[in-house]
Formats: C-alpha cells, structure tokens, sequence
C-alpha cells in the first residue's frame, strides 16, 4: 500500500515535471515528444514501430483541431498525453485523446507591429521542468506553467519596433533556454540568448556580428556591421556530452546587394558551435561567405556519429539552403564533404576548405541573372529527419531558379532592407522532392518527386516510415528504404509544418499542422 | 495616440494627393511631404508592379491602372488591401512593403487614374457581333452566357489591357493565362482524355474537356501524363479577321469589366 501511494506520487509529480533528464534520454521514451526535433540532436525520427509499411495505408484522421490563425507552422510538443501547441503570441494544451482544449494563453500583439519578411507564425514550444516556452513575435520569451497555461515569468529579448522578431520554438538545455531571433530583411545586427529557465535572467548573448575589436568585424566595410543582418531564426541542436549548442545564421543585409558590405560577413551564413555555459564561440564554418542571394543558413543541425575513412567520427550534417550538403565534424568544425543535393548554378564548387568557388554570371545586377536555387533556397527552415536504422538522411527539397536583382536601399530602422528581389520562374519551371541521402557522404540513396517546391519538414520513424507534406495539402507517408508511396491523404489546406509522432493510451499517432487545422492521424 | 497620428498623416496624404490639381495650396506645410512620398510609390511601382502594369500604368499582361475607378478596389482602403495581398494566381502580393510603402503605391495608382483614358479604335458592336457569330461561346463564358473550357470573359477588360488582348487574338499560345496547361492524360486502360487542367498535387489531377466533362485521374493510374506547354486550344485569329476585325472585337473584349 506504501509502495502504491508512493507509486502515484511518483506518476503525478512526473506527470507535469521534464526535467533535462528526460529531455536528454528521449529515446527512453519513445511515446513523448519533448523538445523541437525530439531529440537534442536534431533528428526529428520516432522510434515507435506501430505505424509501419505493412498497415500505414489504415491510417485515419483521429481528430483535428483548429487554430484562429491560418499557416499554421507549429510542431507541437507531446507530454504523457497532452499535446502542446503555439501560435503567433499564443499557446494551448490539448488533450491527446479527445482533441480539446486544456487551456490557453495569449498575449496582444501591439497594433504597430510590422513583420519585415515573414509571417506572422510560431514555430513551437520548449518545456522543461514544469515550464512551456514560447517566443512572441513582439519580442518577448515567456515562461507558462505546464498544467495552467499561467505566466510565470516574461523576459524581453528584444524591439520589435526596429524589425526584430522571433517565430520559433526555443531549445530547453540543462537549466537555461536558448532563443534566436528573425528580422535579417529589416537590417538587424542578429544574436543567440541563453535564458535562466527558473528566473527568466539573460545568461549570456552572442553576436552574430562581431563588434569593433572582435574577431571577425574587419569582414564588414565601414558601419555595415550595424545593420548587417545574421539573424538566428531556426532552432538549433545541442550535444550534453561536449556541451556545443550548434546554431545556424541567416543571410548578410542588404540581402541582395553586397556594395556596400564588402567582405565575408561573418558570421553570417554559418553554422556556431556555442559553449553552452559561456556561450562563447567554439568554432564556426561559414557556407556562403559574403551572400548576395538571402540563402541563410538557418536549418536544424543534424548531430551523428558515422565513420570517415575508417575512424569514427562525431558529425554535424546540413543540408543548406545554398543546394549544397555539408558533413562536419562537430567537436572543431572541420570540413569533411559537402556536395550539391538540388539544382544550383551558383558555384563550380568547393575548394579543399568547404569554401564554394563562385561561378560566373551568379550575382543579383540590375538587370537580373537567372540564378538556381530561389531565394527560398534548396530547403529552409522546416526540418529534415535522419535515420538512425537507414543511416539516412531526408530533406524536403525545393527545385526552382529565379531572376535575382540588385538595387540600392537606404536603411531605415523597422523598414525593408532588400537590396533588391527576385523574379521566380512559373511555377510549371518548378518542383520539389524527398531526397533520400546517405548521412555521411550526401550520396542520393532516392527520391521522391513532388509537385511543387515544398514546405513543409520531414519525420521518419522506426517503422520505416518517411511522413511529410506538400504546398497543395497533401500528407504522405513513403518507405524509408525505397522512397515509395504507401498512403496518401488529403488535409484540405497547403502543409508548411513539421510532423511529430507520439503515443495515446500505447498507440502510436501522427500530428502534422494543414494551414489552420492540426490533423491526427493514428489507425 | 499614435494610432491618430498615422490616420492624420494618411488623410493629409491623400487629401493632398487628391487636391494637386485643383488645390495645391490647401495643405501648404505638407505639400514636399506629399510630393515626396508621391515620388517614393512612384519608383516603387517602377519596381514592383511595371512588369506587368506598364511603367506608364497603361497595362501589359495586368490590366491598364489609368482608370478612374479601378474594378476591383472601389476605394482607397480595397486598393491598399489588394496590393498587400495580391489576386492569387494573377497577381503577387506585396508582403515585403511596407504599410507606408503601401499607402504610396496606392496613392500613386490613383494619380494614374487621373490620366485620360485611352480610346480604342473599333466599334464594340460590331465586335459583340463578331465575337456572336465566330463561336467565341463555345469555349468561353461571358455575361454568363456560353460553356466553359476556355477562361471566363466577363471581366476580361478589368484584367488584361487592350494591347494585351488583341495579341491573345492574333496568337493565343503567345499569352497564356497564368497557371493554364493543356492536358493529355492516359490511362492504363488506354483511354485518352484532352483538356485543361484544373489542379494538380503530388498525387492527382483534375482535367476538363471541351466539352465541360470534368476528370480526376490519380497519377497512379495513368500510363502517360502529357504537359502541352505553351500549347493553347484556341485558333489564332490573326489571319481569320481583318485588322479592323480585330480592332472591334478588342474594343468590345476591353468593355467587359464586369457588373458594375
């Protein structure tokens, strides 16, 4: 009797508590959801097997719930049954099973609010111990009670009113919650916040662009550092052993027109590695050093281990906006290999250091040059999945070139900062695909063609399933193996969300978020 | 407040804008202000609409802006509305301006309609007879009359400027609308269905004949799936009507704007 009374208090105190400890041993259970990719490591893969090839074509719609805000990009977190989801400034429990809501918390947008190139979205939440995570768009990281929805405690990262923002879901760490920001087309200087998760301190900030005197300001000409962009709009990965979070930057700005920003801009379109305690730079590796084409590099780093010429190494992969696919190694940044995963024309190559070597005609100039990928680049932000049991590595991958122009821009704080645009091709010109690639040398093992170029993240899962979905609202599950098709499903609303897995009462589920309406899906 | 301060510029804005002819003086401390940001839609219009508006506003493949009343933004607040959001496939929106940016394109959309407008050579009722007796209906709704495999006419004018229109004429394929593809699925079976395609996914795809059968094919089930890009169903009148034909015939097409 002792030990079943001690038993429940067990089960309801874990109920609502995630401490890093769980967080850090997803795997150990599987059923649960509980940071942005699952797992720290930035894989996005469930290994739950009830859903497989054999019996994935009986899946059905479980129950759907709706948001107010249409292009829902949220990927919600999942915990002992409950799921939690976010908006722009809002947030929900909903219950697994019946799909209603537990609560809700919204916080007012203030009416002068202006976003500068993106949309008004939420990207997730983090939890931790008994907390949720939410970003706002107005600049605020709030901290919610898991059971109430109540604030405990809001901090401001930063003002909105000179074009920063944040749209995604932060990364729970050991005690402190880790934020970035978006604005890289209003002419931000970007940076990465650790927070104290109890008390909503600033631990520390790093500066995407140095400052005077730092390493790496005399890549920028005159007062162009200011204004120079590198926002940090993607959550990023993080290894407990070596204590490296790993955070992608975004593009230089003016975005299209590098004039007046001579040099390689660092740390622009780069991939950090941060000292968790300090958040001081251990290493980084610049993709596209002083771009011209707004690729940032703002993806969810993917942490492996593989063998390089025989030794066994610790790796971080990225399949980059820029079209090319890179394997690092993760303890000091060493290049390894990067090659073109989708049509690009902007490079030749990479020289020996994983630096591209420009091809000719590949500039933004007044006229226009006819330029392979968009400026949406070859994947964005939404998420690719890396598969412990296939060893591969699945990107949504968008095929499509457009006519890149360059003009001048005055800046002016909380304005537009391009620098010009772009013409995309029609989009008969375009197309996209799942793209299957062998982790640690980008070798294509498959793909699969899709319609259009798309939006939308991928999951796999042990059951040998690749979920992910496509602009004209189709969610599709292909075989992990061979790319194939196995079920297909029409959600009625354009797909530009990551999909999750988790468990109800044992069973397996799938959740993916169709414009406004969070379907889910089980057998 | 602050709300009050932007709603007062913009009145004195466009209020400033509406008075340059007549009544320049009536908002003296303003007026650079005004003609300033008049200058500023200006070049953004240049910029963002021209490719299809016409630098000079008078239409292309969009439709000519130098008309008093534009159809489809009645007022100030539909026309700033529009060209944030655009007319999905047609039309892009303007996502990357700003409030202010929009407020000076519309402001500069409306000096155009202070343009005189053009005159058309022709005479639109020889035109609707032309258009009666050459069974234009037969693809083609307008005014809801006649079937429809080829796009809807009834506000063909309020869409496509008069040049634009007479090159469609003289050679369809040359202009396609956005988004048309002409279609030649076939099936496993070996039937053959030829039409214009409605949608399309990963997955599936949606035809109608020209007879108005409408198809849905999953991709599956299709042995061949032909694309005739830069194909169009339609006869290219340019050596079927006389010049003068074809002048009464854009004239009545430029007219049809829709209900009013």
């Amino acid at each position: 009797m002792k030990l079943l009374a001690l038993f429940l208090l067990f089960c309801s105190s874990t109920f609502a508590q995630v401490p890093f400890e769980r967080i850090v041993n997803a795997d150990r259970e599987p059923g649960n959801w509980l940071s942005y990719s699952r797992d720290l490591q930035g894989r996005r893969f469930s290994p739950l097997t009830e859903i497989n090839t054999q019996n994935v074509s009986g899946l059905r719609v479980k129950w759907a719930f709706q948001f107010r805000e249409p292009h829902t990009e949220v990927s919600p977190i999942v915990i002992d049954g409950i799921l939690f989801v976010t908006g722009p400034n809002s947030a929900a429990a909903i219950d697994g099973r019946s799909g209603r809501l537990l609560w809700t918390w919204t916080r007012p947008l203030p009416a002068d609010f202006h976003s500068i190139g993106f949309g008004h979205t939420n990207r997730g939440p983090a939890v931790l111990d008994d907390r949720l995570f939410v970003a706002t768009l107005d600049g605020y990281l709030v901290a919610l009670d898991l059971k109430s929805g109540i604030e405990r405690w809001s901090s401001k990262v930063l003002n909105y009113k000179t074009g920063y923002s944040m749209t995604m879901a932060p990364l729970a760490i050991d005690g402190k919650v880790v934020i970035g920001v978006s604005g890289g087309e209003a002419g931000i200087r970007g940076f990465i916040d650790a927070y104290d998760a109890k008390t909503g301190q600033r631990v520390w900030r790093f500066w995407t662009i140095p400052g005077p005197g730092e390493p790496g300001h005399d890549t920028w000409s005159g007062e162009a550092w200011k204004t120079g962009g590198g926002a940090t709009w993607v959550t990023g990965s993080y290894d407990p052993e070596l204590k490296l979070i790993y955070w992608g930057v975004g593009n230089p700005g003016p975005d299209w027109n590098g004039d007046v920003r001579r040099g390689d801009n660092l740390y622009t379109c780069s991939l950090l590695a941060l000292d968790a305690d300090s958040g001081k730079l251990r290493w980084y590796f610049q993709f596209s050093p002083h771009d011209t084409h707004d690729w940032d590099a703002t993806h969810v780093p993917i942490l492996f281990d593989a063998p390089i010429h025989g030794t066994n190494r610790k790796l971080v992969a990225v399949a980059n906006r820029n079209a090319f696919y890179y394997v690092l190694d993760r303890a000091t940044g060493e290049f390894l290999l990067g090659k073109p995963y989708a049509k690009q024309t902007w490079a030749t190559g990479l020289d020996a250091k994983g630096r591209p070597i420009a091809a000719p005609n590949a500039e933004p100039t007044k006229e226009g040059n006819l330029i392979w990928p968009n400026l949406n680049g070859a994947t964005v932000w939404f998420s690719p999945s890396y598969d412990p049991q296939t060893g591969l590595v699945y990107v949504a991958t968008r095929e499509i070139g457009a006519r890149y122009f360059k003009r001048d821009t005055p800046y002016k704080p909380g304005a537009f900062f391009p620098g010009g645009g772009e013409d995309e091709l029609p989009a008969d010109d375009a197309s996209g695909a799942i793209k299957a690639l062998q982790a640690e040398s980008g070798e294509l093992r498959w793909e699969f063609k899709l319609h259009s170029p798309p939006w939308a993240g991928v999951l796999s899962t042990a059951g040998g399933l690749v979920f992910s979905g496509s602009e004209e609202g189709n969610f599709y599950a292909l075989d992990t193996n061979t790319g194939k098709p196995l079920w297909d499903f029409q959600t009625g609303g354009a797909i530009g969300a990551n999909p999750i897995s988790f468990t109800i009462d044992r069973h397996q589920f799938i959740a993916i978020a169709a414009d406004r309406v969070l379907y889910v899906f089980g057998l | 407040m602050k709300t009050m301060c932007a709603l007062q510029l913009l009145m004195v804005f466009f209020f400033g804008r509406a008075s340059v002819s007549s009544a320049q003086q009536a908002v003296p401390a303003s007026a650079p202000a005004a003609r300033q940001r008049g200058l500023a839609g200006k070049l953004l219009f240049e910029r963002h609409c021209a490719l299809c508006h016409g630098m000079d506003g008078r239409g292309g493949r969009g439709p000519s802006l130098r008309r008093r009343k534009l159809v489809r933004a009645a007022d100030d607040q539909a026309l700033k509305s529009l060209i944030e959001n655009g007319i999905p496939p047609e039309m892009p929106e303007a996502w990357f301006l700003s409030k202010g940016e929009i407020a000076s394109v519309a402001a500069y959309v409306r000096t155009l309609g202070n343009a005189p407008e053009e005159t058309l050579p022709g005479d639109p009722a020889r035109g609707k007879a032309i258009y009666a007796r050459s069974g234009c209906s037969a693809c083609h709704i307008l005014g809801g009359e006649g079937s429809g495999f080829g796009p809807d006419l009834t506000e063909v004018g309020g869409r496509r400027a008069s040049a634009r229109l007479r090159e469609t004429l003289e050679n369809p394929a040359k202009t396609l609308p956005e988004n048309f593809l002409l279609i030649e699925a076939t099936t496993d079976s070996g039937q053959t269905t030829r039409g214009i395609r409605l949608n399309e996914d990963t997955f599936s795809i949606q035809v109608k004949d020209q007879q108005g059968n409408i198809y849905s094919f999953r991709k599956s089930d299709l042995r061949n799936l032909k694309k005739l890009r830069g194909e169009s169903p339609m006869p290219a009148y340019a050596s079927v009507f006389s010049s003068a034909e074809l002048d009464d015939l854009v004239n009545f097409l430029a007219a049809q704007r829709g209900k009013p």
